[in-house]
């Protein structure tokens, strides 16, 4: 098998393992053969008793796994962005939150806590959709800024000006509606306590357009790499491209960012297990992170609803803490690898 | 992690702090030495800064005598509401009413500090741990005022009326269990808390007593999978107006159509904020929790 195979094929395995550990693990007190009886059940020609009360099939099956399946597709849309981003600005340290689409996601996610009745708004879907509107906006303002020149410098540069500008909005706005504190700071922790399968579909069109283009343009990202005239004198033209995959990227944060808030750490960690999984290549690297992306948030959630059981931590304190560390050990080993 | 509404309710007696120095055995407390020598000089500038005292100081009669009231106080709806903030007061801003008495739920922000450099008392009446706290600070409150009459004829009225309504649903059910939602991220309150002993006195079992820990002060954070499971026969809503719950929010969440309280249509959403106060609406909250109680089938 080769190295890329057998990368993937691990990857394929870690998220399998944390999807079914999701499953298993949870406040209510389910017994493990009926959750695997209840599951396999579900496949068509297969019949078991599972042993199950309906009220517990439903809490498995409404309330357990849209909240797995969400998770997956948050932590591999996350990390798959990131891994673009970072293809794009050839620069291992950019996430997915960066040219101002965390800061924009989180500026129009305050405004519609504070102004427009918060979580519970028009049946809760005021945030999500305002998130999701003002991560592209924040990330179409910083290109706008950018004076529509294609370099890396300049465009990390006004994502980073436009990013502090909706953040200190953003820190206004707080500072005067301070009742709102608490709701703001929970979306910006991230959680997936509100996950149905009503978000996992209405989130699954916009995910597989902005992966589908990511893993075609995966090829490109690797010319790009090897800067600009190289690019050019290959065929390739490095501008559009950046921003065909800057789009791409940015419609799959936002659209993880609507239905989990705001999710530090898997964007820029994710990507760098990948690369020493499977080698530097963006072709290998973005598939992979999709696939550990998803395992990694997956188990993440799991972590985030277990340990404080039946209370929760929020997501982000859960994959900042396992991510940070994970993160600058890898940066030791990599520059302990140079030297 | 969140506050509940209900701040973490500590101390049980209310603590007047006054103008000069702490309250001690030996010298006369200055609120005991106004009142002797002023023969009966009670406050006529009033600003209070917590929804609860507004609400017993119109209760006992002494709405006359207050002055302004803080931006969450919205009952009754002729008191004198301003901008006032209760949680971050600002002493000059309260000043400007030029208050004889200021009466609030903590000492936040320096409050008592600031007001003591200018000489104007403030009673602290915190959150109540139990009914009979809420029924001592209206007589405090009463007796402050000069409305000691008025306080009195409040108490009585309410306990008769929650008696009444504990009398008529019955005080023994034990095969009723009860969800009490503090928030859409499912905050509760266990059978310790103020508003657990309120339903407690009807008998119903709390679903959140048995995952509550030390740290959540009787606040504990419950999870959609642990409630569904739990399956009680009655939900409480206490962020109807917060959070827009509703019943029909609470029918559509993934998983829970099979919750008794649910299936029964037991769930019962209440104004948030006569559920979070201690005042003399609590009649009101009792009757609400009677009424569902009732309508519960017997197991």
């Amino acid at each position: 098998m080769s190295r890329a195979a057998r990368a993937l094929v691990v990857a394929a395995v870690f998220l399998i393992a944390a999807a079914l550990l999701g499953a298993l693990v949870g406040a209510a007190d389910l017994s493990p053969w009926g959750i695997v009886a209840t599951l396999l059940d579900r496949i068509p020609f297969v019949h078991l008793n599972t042993g199950l009360s309906q009220l517990d099939q439903n809490i498995l099956l409404e309330i357990r796994l849209p909240r797995v399946v969400l998770a997956l597709l948050v932590g591999g849309l996350l990390a798959v962005a990131g891994a673009g981003y970072q293809g794009v600005f050839r620069n291992p340290l950019v996430d997915s939150g960066m040219l101002g689409s965390s800061a924009g996601a989180g500026l129009a996610a305050t405004i519609a806590i504070v102004f427009l009745g918060g979580l519970g708004g028009l049946n809760g879907a005021v945030v999500p959709v305002a998130a999701f509107l003002g991560s592209l906006a924040g990330v179409a303002v910083s290109l706008f800024a950018s004076g529509g020149r294609r370099e890396t410098a300049t465009l990390l540069l006004s994502g980073v000006a436009v990013g502090m500008f909706l953040t200190a909005a953003q820190t206004y706005l707080l500072q005067r509606e301070s009742q709102d504190l608490q709701q703001v700071y929970s979306w910006m922790l991230g959680s997936m306590a509100a996950a149905s399968w009503t978000q996992v579909t209405e989130a699954l069109p916009y995910a597989a357009v902005s992966i589908l283009i990511l893993l075609t343009y995966s090829r490109r990202l690797d010319v790009l790499a090897l800067g600009d005239d190289e690019a050019r004198s290959l065929g390739l033209n490095a501008g559009r491209t950046r921003l065909i995959v800057i789009a791409a990227a940015s419609l799959a944060a936002a659209t993880a960012v609507a239905v989990s808030g705001l999710i530090g750490f898997v964007g820029i960690v994710v990507p760098h297990v990948a690369r020493r999984l499977g080698g530097p290549s963006y072709a290998l690297v973005l598939p992979l992170s999709l696939l550990i992306g998803g395992g990694f948030l997956g188990l993440a959630d799991t972590v985030a609803r277990t340990v404080l059981s039946p209370a929760e931590l929020p997501i982000g304190v859960v994959t900042a803490v396992v991510g940070a560390p994970v993160f600058v050990g890898i940066l030791r080993r990599t520059q302990a690898v140079r030297a | 992690m969140r506050l509940p509404r209900f701040a973490a309710a500590t101390a049980a007696l209310p603590l007047l702090a006054l103008g000069l120095a702490a309250c001690s055995s030996s010298t006369p407390s200055p609120a005991a030495s106004a009142s002797a020598s002023a023969t009966k000089a009670y406050p006529k500038r009033i600003v209070s800064l917590s929804p609860t005292a507004t609400e017993d100081l119109f209760a006992v009669g002494a709405g006359g005598q207050v002055v302004a009231v803080d931006k969450d106080s919205d009952y009754p709806a002729n008191a004198p509401k301003t901008s006032l903030d209760p949680i971050t007061p600002n002493a000059e801003a309260i000043l400007k009413y030029s208050p004889d008495l200021v009466v609030a739920s903590a000492d936040s922000n320096g409050l008592v500090a600031a007001l003591k450099k200018v000489g104007v008392p403030v009673l602290i009446e915190p959150a109540a741990s139990t009914l009979n706290d809420a029924y001592t600070q209206i007589e405090q409150l009463g007796q402050a005022t000069g409305h000691v009459g008025g306080a009195d004829s409040t108490v009585a009225t309410m306990k008769s009326e929650i008696a009444a309504a504990v009398r008529q649903a019955g005080s023994k059910h034990t095969d009723l269990s009860y969800y009490w939602e503090l928030d859409p991220t499912y905050y509760s309150a266990t059978s310790s808390t103020f508003i657990g002993q309120i339903v407690g006195l009807f008998g119903l079992k709390n679903i959140a007593d048995k995952v509550d820990k030390a740290a959540d002060g009787g606040y504990p954070q419950l999870s959609s999978e642990y409630i569904a499971q739990s399956s009680p026969s009655i939900i409480f809503l206490a962020d109807t107006v917060c959070c827009g719950a509703s019943a029909k929010t609470v029918a559509a969440r993934p998983g829970w159509s099979g919750v008794e309280a649910v299936k029964v249509d037991d769930v019962v959403p209440l104004n948030d904020d006569i559920a979070s106060r201690w005042g003399p609406r609590l009649p009101q909250l009792v009757e609400a929790i009677a009424a569902a109680v009732e309508k519960a089938p017997a197991q």
